[in-house]
């Protein structure tokens, strides 16, 4: 398995994906803290979906990742274009005979290329984690926010909190973006498919039924990055644990569905 | 310990109601280069596949360096291949794509470099495989089957879009590699190419085995063939019919008769049309090549 997880490594550190990716992260996660501050008495809103969140909110001991919070949804959708493309191009390549026939085992190739896309993952979330604090920290004095307990013992406990609870929402993004690259093999395919179920088929469900948002797989991983208090677009919020264990099942089912299928089917291309 | 690279039985894979192998039954010497010959969608690259585990055969058996197909695991460590044209991830350069394999199959990724320089890539190893010709394309795939230092190397119509120094090339390659102990089993639609370096042969026509053994058996079995052509096309109705009533088997193909026969008869024959009236322009006592050898076992045009 470890030796699938190197070879993997060596794919996701090529310039254009590696450093494109981090771009990406680097930028949303400085815009999304940047605007908590920048925007705080504006009458529109300074977070998603217009959302107001004041200097008593952000002068609390979870003050100092709110931005971080925010951006944790997004790296789930960057998490899931990563997975599934990777996962969906060793099909349109025809590279996946040459992993088989190298390696053999075909969980074991499954688990190597799960290990390697986590830890692909985790180097976005530390580096998200970096700049959505350090740009918080910077911009706090300015917007009149009071930081002294964003580095107590309950700050550092939010930090930790938040960054466990990010990974597993980007790594729940990124599974579900195996999956789809699995069952569709194609990567436009895999990709559009994930981040329109997730960015607007979601979305619309919600809007017509507010209660569905306890039901739908993107809107459980987001609960889960931000702690189990998202609100919906329209109201309302999503428990924790209750979006922990549905969105797990949808995880686990997912996951278990195209793993048979990965380890069944004819290599035919 | 089996003295076959390749050994299968009644090997069958089916896609519905479609059969793209059927029954396959044959045996691949240890340190032969096999000849694996027939058309296009005749089932090679189908039984390639089975043979490494990509696909699961409906039916038959099948080993490899003595294991069983059902266990690729037990074997592929020491199995190289290219199946079914070279494919690479175009981002990466062509070392970077051996190194991913070689990482993958726990090798060394020392071993790269010279392999690269060995198939004619040593100076283009840092370019990216997208930048690759086809010729490039197909020499990585090459390479990278050789990674294992493979005890059997199984590669699927290496030579398609090599130049013919390139052929060449590949052609000493496989002959190298089989005279240092590795088997060789290559697969082309290209029936001359694999006249001039197989010691063995498979040849599938619409998923059966249609003929396996020695190189020299199947020319062997093969009577000589005189190829006679005329000015009139209405003499080769008539050279055909001097034949036949010799007791020899004669076709019309390409615009000349082609006779089953010795060499010596050629003389016979000359004279015989002489006498029918008929002006030869061309008499030529030929052995059949794989190809006419193939037809005629297939029946094919």
């Amino acid at each position: 398995m470890w030796n699938v997880a190197f070879a993997e490594l060596r794919k996701l550190r090529r310039p254009t994906l590696f450093f494109g990716t981090m771009g990406a992260v680097v930028f949303f996660s400085a815009l999304f803290s940047s605007l908590l501050f920048i925007l705080i008495d504006s009458p529109q809103g300074n977070s998603d979906r217009g959302r107001m969140v004041g200097r008593e909110v952000l002068g609390l001991a979870t003050g100092g990742v709110q931005g971080f919070t925010s951006v944790g949804g997004f790296l789930g959708i960057i998490a899931l274009c990563v997975f599934a493309a990777q996962t969906a191009q060793e099909y349109t390549y025809g590279t996946l005979r040459n992993l088989l026939v190298r390696q053999p085992g075909r969980l074991r190739i499954l688990l190597g290329k799960f290990v390697a896309m986590k830890l692909f993952a985790l180097v976005m979330i530390v580096l998200s984690a970096v700049v959505s604090v350090s740009a918080s920290v910077i911009l706090a004095p300015g917007a009149k926010v009071n930081t002294d307990l964003w580095f107590g013992s309950d700050g550092r406990h939010a930090m930790f909190t938040s960054f466990i609870n990010i990974t597993i929402s980007v790594i729940g993004f990124g599974t579900i973006g195996m999956v789809l690259g699995l069952l569709l093999r194609s990567p436009i395919s895999a990709i559009s498919l994930g981040v329109l179920w997730l960015l607007i088929v979601e979305n619309l469900l919600i809007a017509v039924k507010n209660s569905w948002q306890n039901w739908l797989p993107g809107s459980q991983l987001s609960a889960i990055a931000s702690g189990g208090t998202a609100s919906g677009p329209v109201s309302g919020s999503i428990e924790y644990s209750h979006a922990l264990l549905v969105g797990g099942i949808y995880v686990a089912i997912g996951a278990a569905i195209a793993s048979f299928l990965f380890v069944r089917r004819d290599v035919a291309n | 310990m089996s003295n076959t690279a390749i050994s299968v039985t009644d090997l069958s894979k089916k896609y519905g109601d479609q059969v793209a192998v059927s029954h396959a039954t044959f045996e691949v010497p240890l340190g032969t280069i096999c000849g694996f010959v027939g058309p296009n969608g005749s089932g090679k690259t189908t039984t390639m596949r089975m043979l490494l585990g990509l696909i699961t055969p409906t039916g038959g058996t099948g080993e490899i360096l003595g294991e069983s197909i059902k266990h690729p695991e037990k074997y592929l460590p020491r199995v190289g291949a290219m199946i079914e044209g070279p494919a690479f991830y175009p981002a990466l350069s062509g070392k970077e794509n051996l190194n991913v394999l070689a990482t993958l199959g726990g090798f060394s990724t020392d071993r790269v470099q010279g392999l690269l320089e060995q198939v004619g890539l040593g100076d283009r190893g840092k370019s990216k495989f997208k930048t690759y010709s086809l010729g490039m394309k197909q020499r990585l795939g090459i390479a990278a089957a050789l990674l294992p230092n493979p005890k059997l190397l199984m590669l699927d119509e290496p030579t398609n879009g090599l130049d013919p120094e390139g052929i060449q090339e590949v052609r000493a390659l496989l002959r190298s590699l089989a005279n240092n102990g590795t088997s060789v089993f290559v697969s082309s639609h290209l029936l001359s190419e694999l006249e001039l370096i197989s010691d063995y042969l498979v040849m599938l026509r619409k998923g059966e085995v249609v003929f396996t053994g020695k190189m020299t058996d199947l020319m062997l079995a093969q009577q000589p063939v005189i190829i006679a052509k005329s000015n009139s096309d209405g003499d080769l109705v008539k050279l055909m019919a001097i034949a036949q009533g010799a007791g020899h088997t004669a076709t019309i193909r390409d615009g000349a008769v082609h006779v089953q026969g010795p060499a010596e008869w050629a003389q016979v024959f000359n004279q015989a049309a002489f006498d029918a009236g008929v002006t030869l322009s061309q008499l030529t006592p030929q052995l059949p090549n794989l190809e006419e050898t193939f037809f005629e076992m297939t029946g094919d045009k």
